[in-house]
């Protein structure tokens, strides 16, 4: 199967134009200061992309060190609980660091290496972003500074030892919600003032034009995987592709595939905390009105005089009031299909997916499958399990008790 | 000349100084430092994620917006006052997006204002919000920073309207020990290119890189340092602080 799978195969079809825009959204909205810097980055990025050497040690990494393709899992048991006749879980949580983002990052450092950068930052929200950055800097030798909210700092524990383990030094961040958002911020402002000597990894497919476009390029073997093991196994494209959107790196990973397949229909699961009524969510596509946040316009949360709000989620990797261009624009056109899951409608699928498959995923996963009772009934439906749950594993034990 | 560029003195460096609207008092800050002698005031306008700004700024918005202010009451706050410098709005995109370019030109047009300074809009991006604002005679004052390359400044430069923005390090706001050995070279570089007066912000803090300044930009800009003593001291402060780099240009 692997000589089906070229890693950044396929020609970039679809948006962004030269300028970022995907539809109305995208972009650069960023200091000037900033913007050779993201000059020199888009013609880096550009010219790797289209270098063999590149592409191959990037192929060489994705097999030999962090574990693709991952398995495309048929999840009987799961399907049952639910209803479905058909579930399929697309296991990126057995990937190296236990999620989807090491695709990105491998991807990412691998540039700064070519382009001379030995400085990287990074933020993080759950710290999956910031484990996987801090593991590929190990991996080739790139010191490594990672901003993280104070109050996901304390969240999640584990993923920060992992981080220092590696080598990585972890920033706290206390201004703001102390979440992802500020850690984002926090990031931005470090890359404004080192700009000449740091590249900046981030783990979204959101910020500034060409990061978007990158870490899709970066993340849609996920969704080329899918399609050739749904292919395999059944015969045919699968009626529907689920996945949970927090900034939506693995959404646009595993759902780019298909968005040229009117057959397949592609499913974003947003975090509705406390309720999309409450006030308390993540839900930036279903709630949320355009705006600029973290260099690129998007649908937001924000307040009527455009402060941006607080997201909550349970899931750290959902909390955060911003998503990336490409989904915003996606969900303008109607081909990406909007559902919520709240805290504990989460935490409810986690425990059956666990009972029924033997499986712990990350909460930010249990988002995407707890839809799975929300779907209209489809045949064959796929699910993005985008990350391991061990590092919620302290959320869960307290929200449980 | 538009109301903006005419506070830039002929053959005296101006003082541009800047406060965030909604931090104290601001109207008696604002007058304070009026009377004191500012030449363009950039009225700070409050947002919660403000990637430009250093820790001093990013407090001064948290204040402001937990005590309350809005965009459109500091906006709406200057226009009550009789201030002799212009005033220029120094505020980020999203805000500005969320009221609409149209409601925030007639903002600063009814009360009073004479442009904004948008540090999250660089050229590519700027042209629809410049044309709203010039449908109104009111001016974007666009930033070069030290990373721009010169034909890029250039282009920049073309579309300055009231006054161009020298960002003198690359960061954040904030307070600098030191400023770049080539800022003087830099800045007479631009003053030849631009049509515009071209002040220079980001890091003075002190009368002594104020008065190292004199003459090498059309006008400084002083924020971080004022913010914070007018946090901490209030007008008079504030007043004190702005006569004391006024004394030195």
């Amino acid at each position: 199967m692997k000589e089906m799978q070229p890693v950044l195969s396929g020609e970039t079809v679809s948006p962004p134009d030269a300028r970022g825009r995907f539809g109305e959204y995208g972009g650069r909205f960023v200091p000037e200061t900033l913007i050779p810097a993201l000059d020199e980055l888009t013609e880096a990025w550009t010219r790797a992309r289209a270098d063999a050497a590149y592409t191959a040690e990037l192929a060489t990494l994705l097999e030999t060190y962090a574990g693709r393709p991952t398995p495309l899992f048929r999840a009987d048991r799961l399907a049952k609980e639910v209803g479905l006749a058909k579930v399929y879980l697309k296991r990126e949580d057995l990937l190296h660091t236990g999620a989807h983002k090491l695709n990105n990052t491998l991807g990412q450092a691998l540039l700064a290496r070519r382009m001379g950068k030995k400085r990287v930052i990074a933020e993080t929200g759950a710290g999956q972003h910031g484990v996987a950055t801090a593991t590929v800097c190990a991996l080739l030798g790139l010191e490594c500074i990672v901003y993280m909210g104070e109050l996901d700092v304390a969240r999640q524990a584990p993923n920060v030892s992992r981080m220092k383990l590696l080598g990585a030094e972890v920033r706290p961040v206390v201004s703001g919600s102390r979440t992802l958002k500020d850690a984002m911020n926090e990031a931005i402002r470090d890359w404004v003032t080192n700009v000449r000597t740091t590249y900046y990894c981030i783990g979204s497919a959101a910020g500034p034009h060409p990061y978007p476009l990158m870490v899709r390029e970066l993340q849609k073997i996920i969704g080329e995987e899918i399609a050739v093991q749904a292919l395999n196994a059944e015969g045919r494209l699968p009626d529907a592709v689920v996945a949970c959107v927090g900034g939506g790196s693995n959404a646009i990973g595993a759902l780019h595939r298909f968005v040229r397949e009117p057959a397949v229909e592609l499913y974003g699961v947003e975090a509705a905390g406390h309720g999309l009524d409450s006030g308390k969510h993540g839900a930036s596509l279903a709630r949320g009105q355009p705006g600029v946040l973290h260099g690129s316009r998007s649908y937001l949360l924000q307040n009527e005089d455009g402060q941006i709000s607080e997201a909550h989620s349970i899931s750290a990797g959902l909390d955060y009031p911003g998503v990336g261009p490409e989904l915003s624009h996606l969900r303008d056109q109607g081909r990406l299909k909007l559902l919520c899951a709240t805290d504990d409608e989460a935490l409810a699928a986690f425990q059956v997916l666990a009972k029924s498959e033997g499986i712990l995923c990350a909460l930010e996963s249990a988002h995407a499958v707890a839809a799975l009772r929300k779907l209209p009934p489809r045949q064959f439906i796929v699910v993005n399990l985008s990350g391991r749950g061990d590092k919620d594993l302290g959320t869960i034990l307290e929200a449980l008790k | 000349m538009t109301r903006l560029s005419e506070g830039f003195p002929r053959g005296r460096t101006a003082l541009v100084c800047y406060l965030m609207g909604g931090d104290g008092d601001t109207a008696a800050l604002l007058q304070a430092i009026d009377e004191a002698g500012a030449d363009v005031i950039e009225l700070g306008l409050p947002f919660s994620d403000p990637i430009a700004d250093g820790p001093v700024l990013q407090a001064a918005a948290t204040r402001a917006l937990s005590n309350g202010a809005t965009v459109k009451g500091v906006l709406a706050l200057a226009g009550k006052l009789r201030l002799r410098a212009p005033v220029v709005a120094m505020g980020y995109m999203n805000p500005i997006e969320r009221m609409g370019a149209h409601v925030f030109a007639k903002n600063l047009k009814d009360h009073g204002l004479s442009g904004a300074i948008v540090p999250d809009l660089p050229l590519e991006e700027a042209s629809p919000l410049r044309d709203t604002l010039s449908d109104q005679g009111l001016d974007l004052v666009p930033l070069v920073a030290p990373t721009t390359p010169v034909e890029r400044a250039k282009k920049i430069a073309k579309t300055a309207r009231g006054f161009l923005y020298y960002v003198s390090v690359t960061g954040v706001t904030g307070a600098r020990a030191s400023l770049p050995d080539d800022l003087a070279n830099r800045l007479a570089e631009l003053r030849t290119i631009s049509p515009v007066p071209v002040a220079v912000g980001f890091g003075i803090a002190k009368p002594e890189q104020a008065a190292a300044l004199k003459g090498k930009a059309d006008g400084i800009v002083v924020g971080t340092a004022l913010v914070k003593t007018a946090h901490e001291g209030g007008p008079n402060a504030a007043a004190a602080f702005v006569r004391s780099l006024r004394s030195v240009l």
